[in-house]
């Protein structure tokens, strides 16, 4: 159960976040006052690819909640960073972001430490 | 916008996000810990478990993080948020050891320094590579 929990959550995880990426770089730069909150909730609303990354937020949350009762916190939420190798090479393919060198490296240095803080 | 200023509400953003998804995790946490039954068996558990206060202070801590996210992406590439945010695991294993009493070992803190160094390594880099991150006030 616990490893149906955690695809679950990595799917819905990535999907999520490659719409909401996708959104915003159409976007532009938005700013967290008041303003700047209504108007990113507003977005929310409007903009169906972000609608459809809550809904996978939705499945992703729900997921990981039931995965924290069945396993401890220190596993669950390393674990679920599982999504992060998925999403750097779709960010790369279908975002068209230039992953140097260094951002690789700084990447998998991160990947390697959340994959041992897991074990 | 400058790119000394981007660099610095990039940096308050991924600040703020990190506190606002840690503390919501912990919550949470904690709040599922204590519930009478499991979740995965029942929906309407989960809506029943809304009311728990520190689900529900969770949640909130949760929902705020995600416009603080979206805005975040709007100046910065998802491969440079993805490690920089990475952080939050290591929040993680803090606040888990500290308020839940969840062991963390030797390894674990040879971990926490790999993502601190990673994450240095890709915050490094451009926040944003694919020149769109202009725009909107």
């Amino acid at each position: 159960m616990i490893w149906i929990l955690l695809t679950i959550t990595v799917v819905a995880t990535t999907l999520s976040d490659l719409l909401q990426s996708y959104e915003m770089k159409r976007a532009g730069a938005q700013s967290v006052g008041a303003r700047g909150m209504a108007r990113l909730l507003r977005m929310i609303v409007e903009r169906r690819y972000l609608l459809l990354s809550i809904v996978c937020l939705a499945f992703s949350f729900f997921a990981f909640m039931a995965l924290l009762q069945s396993a401890p916190l220190s596993f669950a939420v390393p674990a679920s960073a599982a999504s992060f190798i998925l999403e750097t090479v779709l960010a790369k393919l279908l975002l068209k972001e230039r992953i140097g060198a260094r951002r690789a490296a700084g990447t998998l240095l991160v990947l390697c430490g959340v994959a041992l803080l897991g074990r | 916008m400058p790119p000394s200023n981007r660099t610095i509400r990039t940096y308050f953003l991924l600040l703020l996000f990190l506190a606002l998804r840690a503390f919501g995790n912990l919550a949470l946490a904690w709040g599922a810990k204590h519930l009478p039954r499991t979740l995965a068996a029942d929906p309407m558990v989960y809506l029943r478990s809304m009311l728990d206060p520190y689900v529900a202070i969770g949640i909130v801590l949760l929902m705020v993080a995600l416009p603080v996210r979206l805005a975040l992406l709007s100046v910065a590439d998802l491969s440079f948020v993805l490690p920089t945010t990475a952080v939050g695991y290591v929040l993680a294993a803090v606040l888990g050891k500290v308020f839940l009493h969840e062991t963390v070992t030797v390894q674990g803190w040879l971990a926490v320094a790999l993502i601190f160094g990673g994450a240095a390594v890709v915050g490094s880099t451009p926040q944003s590579t694919t020149g769109k991150a202009e725009g909107a006030k």
